[in-house]
């Protein structure tokens, strides 16, 4: 076959592979999102569908696609039916460029654990997330509520103004790191002979970048709408902000996009100055024996639930699960699977912490006032923002 | 200057707002409620928008209007115990003791201490019960979710000890005219003391999550402010008053079922905020569980009912035995009690103010006139003057801070 043929499969399965996996985290997220609010609520959350709640998932996409679909008579209608699908279009869109791990070898094809490598594919992601506005507040005006309205005016106010911290903060590592490549920016993050592979190579410790970390997180906050920036869909306040008029798979789309740009902008941290898929120390000395421990600490504790079961079920299905972390314990020992798994696991263990922290902010802290919101923009993440990337520019100078 | 728009008439919605000639600004009617999740029940505001800024707020009330006042008048004096538990659904203890006293006033019936001591004991854990809904709501208005189900988790150990003594969560009609409707079940000593040995550090639990969160002071603080004389013109009471600074709990003032035996303070603030308002009633909670504890530690023995047979419904054992027993049994059963001509007004201190029964009696066995002054009726006027230039967001914190239930708003 002709490489471009091989190209073209290639990419084909990567895209399947991505978006399936894409969508299923998607579905999972709002399980764990749900499983940890309760834990953290002293409830038991999800529980009676399938096991510990492990289908409910699937059970509301069923029910969200086979719910009736209205469309209110008095709607703006292209606007209104366009709305969902700018938003949740534009925030699947950005994964298209996020990098999950190194160049990999596929019975022996030289590939990327990438989509697309785009050389801006920085810009690419703002840019993305600058269109998914629209949805938002298309979706707010053309409902032709004045809920909505009010709800997408805050929006469309709040995300512009979190947009200009959040690219400044991006800003500082990129003149780090020299690139707007995703990739690029991981492997200048890994590769720096000094202390070659170690945590102390990420952007997140270079100099004060801490600072622009945090601004970053706070403004991810933010832009995706999240606790404790959730004005555009205040429940208590606004019904439900810009997606009031909204039913069915429409008004999922809105939730799909909410949790992909929560995804993406996780992933976008990570890779921006946790060091994407790099390991926190080089694996000489042992990083790559930790996914181990934990899935195997996982499995053996699942077998010994297993072996002292709650329910009488539970004897075959904690043991089955048990074996199953066990068995992925293993295969990041095999030298055929390490060399890809590894990356991926630190990529994932790091999104995940990201997004564990977005749940556990929701669960503990109310909500800003909409003044205030912009005032904290404004006023504070702003400047430091600023500050943060002439430091930077002017270390880079002197420093290199 | 005329307001465009809005008219006083607070049914008439105004389609939208012509430009007002004056200040060329254009405004935008929002209607909030009857269904809407942070209204609290079925109050509906109508609320004329200058932006997000609150240009005139005017609250319509009635969506829950249950005609209890009147129903009094059908139900013989004994019967409409069970209809004061429906007024405040959140208080149902405090309005059985407010109805109670009224009619013992009439009746001029002696209850005995250790009847007096149980409601005030049941009567202070209706208080932590109400206060502990007004909190998980208010909590979660302002977006902090987890508070709410904190407080329902305390909540569910009030209810479960309110069921234990009355066999019913929330319509409790635990006391009864003349003392309680049953005697004190076993072991609740150990009940009662369990969770109020655990509640204060639940208290700090939930005060480590609100009082020093800068995003929740920035909410509360000099939010819902309103000045004092304003609220004593509106007839304003409760724990929004002594947020002002106005030490006035009637508890204290006019003491009633002994209360001038226990030893609590009455928490005042003077910064008249939502955040004041919030200070007071999570400080209100800890006293509440101090008397809870006095009471507890310091019962009186003796007996749960009056010794007023023709009120009283006798032992099961008397009736069975003795043939005056067995009239009065009858006789109450049948008719009811007749009560002596005459006029009272009893006030009680309610989680939400001042909860005041006035009946009227003309010395048959069911009132001639009942009429209520319900705390919430009372609080809720304050809200077009307390929300005039806020923000929405703001109205939605000063509502919560009202702590009202539209039960207890409409009657």
């Amino acid at each position: 076959m002709d490489p471009s043929t091989w190209f073209y499969a290639i990419s084909l399965i990567k895209i399947l592979v991505v978006f399936g996996v894409l969508m299923t985290t998607l579905a999972y997220l709002q399980w764990v999102e749900r499983k940890v609010i309760a834990h953290i609520q002293v409830r038991p959350g999800p529980y009676f569908v399938g096991p510990h709640g492990l289908l409910q998932p699937l059970a509301d996409v069923i029910k969200l696609i086979t719910k009736e679909d209205l469309l209110p008579p008095y709607v703006n209608k292209p606007l209104y039916l366009a709305a969902p699908f700018i938003a949740v279009s534009m925030a699947l869109l950005s994964i298209s460029v996020i990098p999950f791990g190194p160049e990999i070898d596929v019975f022996g094809y030289h590939t990327y654990m990438q989509l697309t490598d785009l050389n801006i594919g920085v810009l690419f992601v703002l840019a993305a997330s600058s269109v998914g506005v629209y949805g938002v507040a298309l979706a707010g005006w053309s409902s032709n509520n004045k809920y909505a309205l009010l709800g997408a005016l805050r929006s469309s106010a709040q995300m512009i103004s979190y947009e200009l911290p959040l690219s400044l903060t991006i800003a500082a590592p990129l003149l780090i790191s020299n690139t707007l490549s995703l990739r690029k920016l991981v492997e200048t993050q890994g590769g720096n002979p000094a202390h070659a592979g170690t945590l102390w190579n990420w952007n997140l410790f270079h100099g004060w970048q801490w600072i622009g970390f945090l601004v970053f997180l706070i403004s991810a906050f933010a832009e995706t709408n999240r606790i404790p920036f959730d004005l555009a869909e205040a429940e208590n306040e606004l019904v439900a902000g810009f997606h009031t008029e909204y039913s069915s798979m429409k008004f999922a789309s809105f939730f799909m996009a909410e949790y992909a740009n929560m995804i993406t902008v996780s992933a976008m941290a990570v890779l921006l100055f946790l060091g994407g898929w790099v390991a926190p120390w080089p694996a000489e000395y042992g990083s790559g024996l930790v996914p181990v421990a934990v899935f195997a600490l996982a499995g053996l504790i699942a077998v010994y639930h297993g072996l002292h079961p709650a329910r009488r079920r539970d004897r075959f299905s904690l043991p089955a699960a048990g074996l199953v972390f066990l068995f992925i314990a293993a295969a990041f020992l095999a030298p055929f699977t390490q060399s890809w798994l590894l990356p991926l696991f630190w990529f994932c263990a790091k999104t995940g912490a990201i997004l564990f922290a977005f749940i556990w902010v929701r669960g503990t802290l109310p909500r800003f006032r909409y003044d205030q919101l912009m005032g904290f923009a404004w006023k504070y993440l702003f400047p430091v923002a600023i500050v943060n990337l002439l430091a930077t520019g002017l270390g880079v100078a002197l420093f290199g | 200057m005329s307001q465009p728009g809005l008219t006083d008439d607070p049914v008439a919605l105004p389609a939208i707002q012509e430009e007002d000639a004056g200040t060329g600004r254009r405004t935008m009617v929002l209607n909030m409620g009857p269904q809407h999740p942070s209204t609290h029940g079925v109050l509906r505001l109508l609320m004329e928008l200058d932006g997000e800024n609150i240009a005139k707020c005017t609250p319509d009330i009635g969506y829950l209007h249950t005609g209890i006042e009147k129903e009094f008048e059908v139900k013989n004096y004994q019967q409409a115990v069970t209809l004061t538990d429906r007024v405040d659904y959140l208080a149902p203890l405090s309005n059985n003791l407010g109805w109670c006293l009224a009619v013992e006033k009439l009746l001029a019936l002696e209850i005995p201490p250790q009847a007096q001591w149980m409601r005030v004991m049941l009567t202070e854990l209706t208080r932590l019960n109400s206060h502990l809904v007004w909190l998980g709501t208010h909590a979660i208005d302002i977006g902090a979710m987890s508070v709410f189900l904190y407080c329902f988790r305390e909540r569910e150990d009030i209810l479960r000890i309110f069921e234990m003594f009355s066999g019913q969560r929330m319509m409790t009609s635990y006391f009864r005219i003349g003392g309680l409707a049953l005697e004190p079940p076993r072991g609740w000593q150990q009940r009662v003391g369990k969770f109020i040995d655990i509640f204060p550090s639940r208290v700090d639990e939930y005060e480590d999550l609100l009082t020093k969160n800068r995003i929740w002071i920035g909410r509360t603080r000099g939010v819902g402010k309103i000045s004092l004389e304003d609220m004593l013109d509106l007839g304003v009471t409760g724990p929004m008053l002594r947020a002002a600074g106005l030490k006035l709990d009637i508890r204290k003032d006019q003491p009633y079922s002994s209360y001038e035996k226990f030893d609590f303070e009455i928490p005042t603030r003077t910064e008249n905020d939502v955040y004041a308002r919030y200070q007071v009633r999570v400080e209100e909670m800890r006293q509440s569980a101090r008397i809870v504890k006095q009471a507890l530690e310091g019962m009186p023995s003796g007996d749960w009912k009056a010794d007023a047979p023709h009120v009283v419904l006798p032992d099961r054992e008397k009736m069975k035995t003795q043939m005056e027993a067995l009239i009065y049994h009858f006789k109450i059963v049948t008719e009811g009690f007749r009560v002596p001509e005459g006029e009272v007004f009893q006030a009680i201190e309610s989680p939400r103010g001042e909860l005041g029964y006035y009946v009227v009696s003309d010395g048959t066995t069911k009132p001639l006139r009942v009429h209520m002054r319900t705390p919430s009726f009372g609080n809720l006027q304050a809200t077009g003057t307390m929300v005039q230039g806020c923000l929405i967001a703001d109205v939605i914190a000063s509502i919560g801070s009202m702590d009202f239930v539209l039960g207890d708003t409409d009657r």
